[in-house]
C-alpha cells in the first residue's frame, strides 16, 4: 500500500468514523429515558389557570416515565427504556415535518394543513415547540407534532388556542377487529385521541384517509427542492460553459457531466428507443438526474441530507406514474396492436391468457419500477441503520461503555462497507430505473417493421 | 416494538405526492429546456465538428497517397519512356547501320557487277575488234601474199612471216 492510498483510506475511515458518530449523537439521547420528562416550561403569558393543570400534569407525566401503564390512554411515548432498533431504523427512514439536526436542535419547516371542517393552515413547526424525539410542546389549531409527523386532535375544543401538551401516549386498539395503533395528546391531565394525516394505503398499513392532509414542506420536499437547486445550479452552469466553450475543448464540471448525457444518449436512450429518442432525452436525463441526486443526498447523515426520499414510495409512484404515462400516451397503433390482439396467435389464447397477461403487464412494468427504487434504497437506509444500532444494543443503551466500543469497532468497518455499497446502489438505481423507462417508451413507440415474422 | 403503522415510507402521502408531481414537473421542463437541451445540442454539435475534421483528416490523406501515387505513376511512366526512347534511339541505330551496311555492300556489288559486265564488254568488244583486226590482217595478208605470189616461193613465206609480225595484237 503506497502512501495515497494509506492517506486515502484512512480519509475514509476517519469519514465514516464522523458519520457513524453523527448518527450515534443523533440517537444519544434515546436511552436517557426519564430526563426528559421534566415538566416542558409553559411559554410566557400562559394562563394561570393552565399552570395549576400543568402541575397536576407533570404527575401524570411521571408516572409515564417510569413506564406505567396509564389505563384508557396507554402507554408514553417516550416510556420505552429499551433502546429498539427497530423503531430507531423506521424513525429515521420516515418523512417528517421538522428536521432533527442535532441534540434539541430543529429545522423548523413550513407546515400547510387541510382540513375539511377547518380549511387551511399555515405555519411552521416553530409553533408546535419541537422538543425531544420531534415531540411538539405546543399544540397548534389544533395539531400537534408527534415524532417529528403533524398530528391533529380529534376533540373540536382544542383548535382556538395554543394549549401545552404535557405527553404523548400510544396504545393498541384491536376493538374493531383489527390491530390499531392509537396515538394520544396528555393536556391539562386529559387523554386526548389523535388522528395521523391521511395516506392512501387503504388501511392495510393501518393508515387511511383521515380528515386531514399534510401538504407541508417535509424533510423530503424540502430535501427535493435542496437537490433540484443544487443540480439546477450545476447542470446550468455546464450547459452554460457547453455553450460559451463551442468549437473548443470541454472542461471543468463539463468532463464530468457530459459523459452522464452521453451515458445516457448512447447506452440507454439509442438502443431502447430507437430514432425517436431525443423526444424522450429531457425525461431520461431529469429522471436520471432527480433520482442520483437524492439518493446521493439521502447518503450524508447528517443536516442538510439523510432523508430517505428515493426510500418513499409516493415520490418514486410519482416518478414511475410519469414513466408509464410517457410509454401509454407515446404507444403506437403497434403496440396497441401486440399488445391486445397478439397477431398470429389463435383467439381463444388471446382472450383467455394473452390479452389479460398484456393488460396486466401495462401496469406491473410501472409497479416494478417503483418498488424497485423505493426497496432499493430504504433497505440500505435501514441495513446502514442498524449498523449503527450495534452501537447501542452492545453499549446497552450507553450502561456498558465497554460494549459500547466494542460496538463503534464492529459498527464503523460493517457502515463504511455498507455506505460504500449504497454509493454504488445509488448510481446504479438511478441507472436501472432510467433504463427501464427507456425499455418500456421503447416497446411502446417501436415501429412494426418486423410484423411479419408474427404471420 | 415495531408498528406497521410507523413504517410511513409505504404509504402514499398526498402532500409527497403533490410535492412531488409538482418539483419534478417543473425541474423536467426547466432542465429539459435550459439544460440538457444545449448540453445535448453542444454535444451533437462538438461530435458533428470531430467527425468532419476526422473525414476531413481522411480526405486529406486519401488525397495526399492518391497524389503521391500518381506522382510516382508519373516517374514510373517517365522512366519507361525513356527506356522506351532509349531502345527506340538503340533500334533506329540499329536499323541505320544495318541499312548502311546493305547499301554498302549493294553498291559494292552493283559496282562489282558492273565492273565485270564492263570487262566483259570490254574483252568482248577487244574480241570483236581482234577479229576485226585479224580478219582485215587476213585479208591484207592475204591480199599481199595474192599480189607476191608471183614470185619465189621463198619470198613468200618470209613475206608472210613479215605480214604475221606486223601484225600486233593491240
Amino acid at each position: 500500500m503506497n502512501r495515497t492510498d494509506f492517506r486515502r483510506y484512512s480519509l475514509a475511515l476517519i469519514f465514516s468514523g464522523l458519520c457513524t458518530f453523527a448518527f450515534a449523537q443523533h440517537e444519544g439521547h434515546n436511552h436517557g429515558a426519564g430526563e426528559h420528562h421534566q415538566p416542558a416550561t409553559p411559554p410566557t403569558g400562559q394562563q394561570t389557570t393552565q399552570e395549576t393543570h400543568q402541575e397536576h400534569a407533570n404527575d401524570a407525566n411521571a408516572s409515564h416515565g417510569e413506564g406505567q401503564h396509564d389505563g384508557a390512554c396507554g402507554h408514553s411515548i417516550n416510556a420505552e427504556t429499551e433502546f429498539n432498533a427497530g423503531d430507531n431504523a423506521v424513525h429515521h427512514i420516515s418523512d417528517a415535518n421538522a428536521i432533527h439536526v442535532i441534540g434539541d436542535f430543529y429545522v423548523n419547516l413550513p407546515i400547510i394543513l387541510y382540513a375539511k371542517d377547518q380549511g387551511w393552515t399555515f405555519g411552521t413547526t416553530g409553533a408546535f415547540h419541537p422538543h425531544h424525539h420531534g415531540n411538539g410542546e405546543q399544540t397548534y389549531n389544533g395539531y400537534v407534532l408527534v415524532h417529528g409527523s403533524v398530528m391533529r386532535i380529534l376533540d373540536p375544543a382544542f383548535r382556538s388556542q395554543s394549549y401545552q401538551v404535557t405527553d404523548y401516549t400510544h396504545r393498541i386498539d384491536s376493538s374493531s377487529g383489527k390491530a390499531k395503533t392509537i396515538y394520544a395528546a396528555l393536556i391539562d391531565g386529559k387523554c386526548l385521541d389523535l388522528e395521523a394525516k391521511t395516506t392512501y394505503d387503504a388501511g392495510i398499513l393501518g393508515g387511511g384517509v383521515t380528515n386531514f392532509m399534510d401538504f407541508s414542506i417535509t424533510r423530503n420536499v424540502f430535501t427535493m427542492l435542496l437537490t433540484v437547486f443544487v443540480l439546477f445550479f450545476l447542470l446550468r452552469g455546464v450547459a452554460r460553459s457547453a455553450q460559451r466553450n463551442r468549437g473548443k475543448a470541454p472542461k471543468g464540471l463539463q468532463n464530468f457531466f457530459e459523459p452522464f448525457y452521453t451515458f445516457i444518449r448512447d447506452e440507454v436512450a439509442k438502443p431502447n428507443i430507437g430514432p425517436k429518442y431525443e423526444k424522450y432525452m429531457g425525461y431520461l436525463m431529469s429522471a436520471f438526474f432527480f433520482i442520483l441526486g437524492l439518493n446521493l443526498i439521502g447518503q450524508i447523515p447528517f443536516f442538510p441530507g439523510g432523508a430517505n426520499v428515493t426510500g418513499n414510495i409516493s415520490i418514486t409512484f410519482i416518478l414511475a406514474f410519469l414513466t408509464f404515462l410517457i410509454s401509454t400516451f407515446s404507444a403506437n397503433k403497434h403496440f396497441w396492436a401486440h399488445t391486445l390482439w397478439m397477431p398470429g396467435v389463435p383467439a381463444i389464447l388471446k382472450i383467455l391468457i394473452l390479452t389479460p397477461v398484456e393488460i396486466l403487464g401495462l401496469f406491473l412494468k410501472p409497479f416494478t419500477l417503483l418498488l424497485r427504487l423505493f426497496a432499493n434504497i430504504t433497505a440500505g437506509h435501514i441495513v446502514i441503520l442498524s449498523f449503527v444500532s450495534l452501537i447501542f444494543i452492545l453499549g446497552k443503551s450507553g450502561e456498558s461503555t465497554g460494549g459500547s466500543a466494542a460496538g463503534i469497532a464492529a459498527s464503523i468497518p460493517l457502515s463504511l462497507f455498507m455506505m460504500t455499497l449504497e454509493l454504488l446502489v445509488a448510481f446504479l438505481q438511478a441507472f436501472i430505473f432510467t433504463m427501464l423507462s427507456a425499455s418500456y417508451i421503447g416497446v411502446a413507440v417501436e415501429e412494426g417493421h418486423h410484423a411479419e415474422e408474427h404471420h | 416494538m415495531l408498528f406497521l403503522a410507523d413504517f410511513n415510507v409505504l404509504k402514499p402521502e398526498p402532500g409527497l405526492l403533490v410535492w412531488t408531481t409538482i418539483i419534478f414537473l417543473i425541474f423536467w421542463f426547466i432542465m429539459s429546456r435550459f439544460a440538457f437541451k444545449p448540453i445535448g445540442n453542444a454535444l451533437k454539435q462538438r461530435e458533428q465538428d470531430i467527425q468532419d475534421a476526422l473525414d476531413m483528416a481522411k480526405k486529406a490523406r486519401e488525397e495526399m497517397s492518391h497524389l503521391q501515387a500518381q506522382n510516382e505513376k508519373l516517374l514510373a511512366e517517365a522512366r519507361e519512356e525513356r527506356a522506351q526512347m532509349l531502345k527506340e534511339a538503340k533500334d533506329v541505330a540499329e536499323q541505320i547501320k544495318a541499312d548502311a551496311k546493305g547499301r554498302a555492300d549493294a553498291e559494292y556489288k552493283r559496282k562489282l557487277e558492273s565492273a565485270l559486265h564492263d570487262i566483259e564488254n570490254q574483252k568482248m568488244a577487244a574480241l570483236v575488234e581482234l577479229k576485226n583486226k585479224s580478219g582485215q590482217f587476213a585479208i591484207e595478208i592475204a591480199e599481199k601474199i595474192l599480189q607476191r605470189e608471183l614470185s619465189n616461193k621463198a619470198d613468200q613465206e618470209s613475206y608472210a612471216k613479215t605480214l604475221a609480225d606486223q601484225i600486233k595484237l593491240n
